[in-house]
């Protein structure tokens, strides 16, 4: 090898570092300027926290934060604790209708959901739901992601754990919540993760069944009451806050689920 | 004997997975079909209608702001899902290619605004593209030199949706390039290095295939979920290019919470489900022929 090659080498590896650079400068550059403009406020007095304190107090902001809490929340809860046990019964019980469930569960992950808002509407409005917690959260528990996770988590696990356990005398609800469950609380912890950004980012079905201002999710307020200026884009920063914040703290979690959510295995 | 043994797994699966299909009986199945019947009448949103037969149906034929949606939608679809794929290859490109810390640093940049809500991305989109302050307001404008304000243009409003849906979700297709770039040993390029196979021989002739299986999943997840795109247009819309930038399950939205025809809307959701059972199929057929290729 000659010191031409090398040299040249060299040089497209820079290229290719500084090209990376400009990207990664301007995929950051929307949320740092965004940033940047809530720090220097031209029409409230003060820093960057004041204008954030300014928002929290001033407007209902925690208001649609306790409600953006308790429905993301309650999808969470809800989402785990069924689609734990049916991804546990379609990976180890050979049940009546196994393939038909998981169909159905694969058709719901790929059918755009958004086409049913009507008839969402009219069941959540007979229901006399509208304008309630519950009403918000019942059509966001079809979040197929989670059974689909589950399903194939236990489906690596090795056969004898259950097996043993079988032997004993254990029914399969006991194996699931004693053995299987407790096995991989990461999982758990991972999927609720990613269900609850999913309900907390949602905006059409919350849009639509709150019309209230009190009752409103974050997103949608944020959104319906357009204020401009400082404040307004103050607020809709502090609407992403909670699950930038969870995002930054659960990183390795959240990308792993995810990519497993779609199949891909990886190595480590 | 077998069907005892039947018997004795489906009372063992019940109770596991009674509150799983209960859930979805009532709030996917019910509905679904809920859709496909009030797709046959006049029925209002909060009221059953009467039994109007393929009426609605051949209404999409003639309803012009349907077939504006539905072009709308392609149109959509075409500005995001390849340029999407691309972009997502080459950021996990980027990321593949840094060390330790940098890599970390990068793929939190470009996965990050993946994880923030519609309302905080078009917020911060509206900042930028102000056509007064912001640092981008400047950047479409006509032959004479006026600045054409990106979100009331008909011409300009997709293209910009698209790239601000772009800059939001690429974050997910980094992450599954990223994971397939990881299941490819290294000791290939080690072993096409020897023979001193470039850059772009090494991407071209290994990277390249080895990661197709993975490309197809990006192109099917992205198709899927641009063909329901709702909240970013609805939300930039509401500036100004009106009906041109409609898209489906905007008009679905528009044609059943105000103009109350909730029979006609579902016509209309029965379209873009079969929109979305087609791309399916189509990715079924596609894995189908590289399987038997």
């Amino acid at each position: 090898m000659n010191a031409t090659w090398i040299k040249r080498l060299d040089l497209a590896g820079m290229a290719i570092l500084i090209a990376s650079l400009v990207l990664v400068v301007i995929w950051a550059f929307p949320i740092f300027w965004a940033l940047l403009s809530t720090a220097t406020p031209a029409e409230t007095a003060g820093g960057f926290f004041r204008t954030y304190a300014n928002v929290l107090f001033t407007t209902d902001l925690g208001r649609w934060y306790l409600n953006s809490i308790v429905t993301s929340g309650g999808v969470t809860i809800i989402v785990i604790a069924i689609s734990s046990a049916c991804g546990y019964a379609i990976s180890q019980i050979e049940f009546t209708g196994r393939r038909l469930l998981w169909l159905l569960i694969l058709g719901s992950f790929m059918i755009p959901v958004q086409a049913l808002i009507v008839n969402h509407f009219f069941l959540v409005y007979q229901w006399g739901l509208l304008n309630t917690w519950l009403g918000v959260i019942l059509p966001q528990l079809i979040a197929p992601i989670a059974a689909i996770v589950y399903k194939q988590f236990f489906d690596a696990i090795p056969r004898e754990f259950g097996e043993a356990a079988f032997i004993d005398g254990a029914k399969h609800w006991q194996i699931f919540l004693k053995i299987y469950l407790p096995m991989n609380w990461g999982v758990t912890l991972a999927l609720a993760i990613i269900v609850f950004i999913g309900a907390w980012n949602a905006f059409l079905w919350p849009f639509l069944a709150v019309t209230k201002p009190e009752l409103m999710n974050v997103t949608v307020s944020i959104a319906e009451i357009r204020s401009y200026g400082v404040s307004g884009l103050a607020a809709a920063m502090m609407a992403g806050l909670p699950v930038a914040v969870i995002y930054l703290l659960f990183q390795r979690r959240i990308t792993d689920a995810i990519t497993m959510s779609v199949g891909i295995t990886s190595d480590k | 004997m077998s069907t005892q043994r039947d018997r004795k797994e489906n009372l063992a699966a019940l109770p596991l997975v009674a509150p799983f299909v209960l859930v979805y009986a009532a709030l996917f199945v019910y509905p679904s079909l809920e859709m496909l019947v009030t797709s046959f009448t006049d029925g209002a949103l909060t009221k059953s209608g009467d039994w109007v037969g393929l009426e609605n149906y051949a209404k999409l034929f003639r309803d012009r702001y349907f077939g504006a949606a539905l072009r709308n939608t392609l149109y959509f679809v075409a500005l995001t899902v390849v340029p999407g794929a691309m972009f997502g290859l080459l950021l996990a490109l980027v990321v593949n290619n840094l060390k330790g810390y940098w890599q970390a640093i990068a793929l939190s940049v470009f996965f990050v605004p993946f994880i923030l809500p519609v309302s905080t991305v078009t917020a911060i989109a509206n900042l930028l593209t102000d056509t007064a302050n912001g640092p981008l307001g400047g950047l479409v404008t006509s032959p004479n030199g006026t600045v054409i304000p990106v979100w009331r243009s008909a011409t300009w409003f997709m293209p910009a949706v698209a790239v601000l849906t772009i800059w939001w979700t690429v974050g997910l297709n980094v992450l599954l390039f990223l994971a397939g770039l990881r299941t490819i040993p290294r000791d290939i390029y080690e072993a096409a290095g020897l023979d001193g196979a470039g850059r772009w021989a090494a991407f071209r002739y290994l990277t390249w295939p080895l990661l197709r299986p993975i490309t197809i999943l990006v192109l099917t997840i992205q198709l899927i979920s641009q063909i329901r795109v709702f909240d970013q247009i609805y939300l930039m819309a509401s500036q100004g290019p009106g009906r041109s930038a409609t898209v489906l399950v905007q008009y679905i939205y528009s044609v059943a919470f105000q103009r109350n025809q909730a029979g006609y809307a579902s016509a209309v959701a029965v379209a873009l489900f079969a929109l979305g059972v087609g791309v399916v199929v189509l990715q079924f057929q596609l894995l189908r022929l590289r399987r038997t290729r």
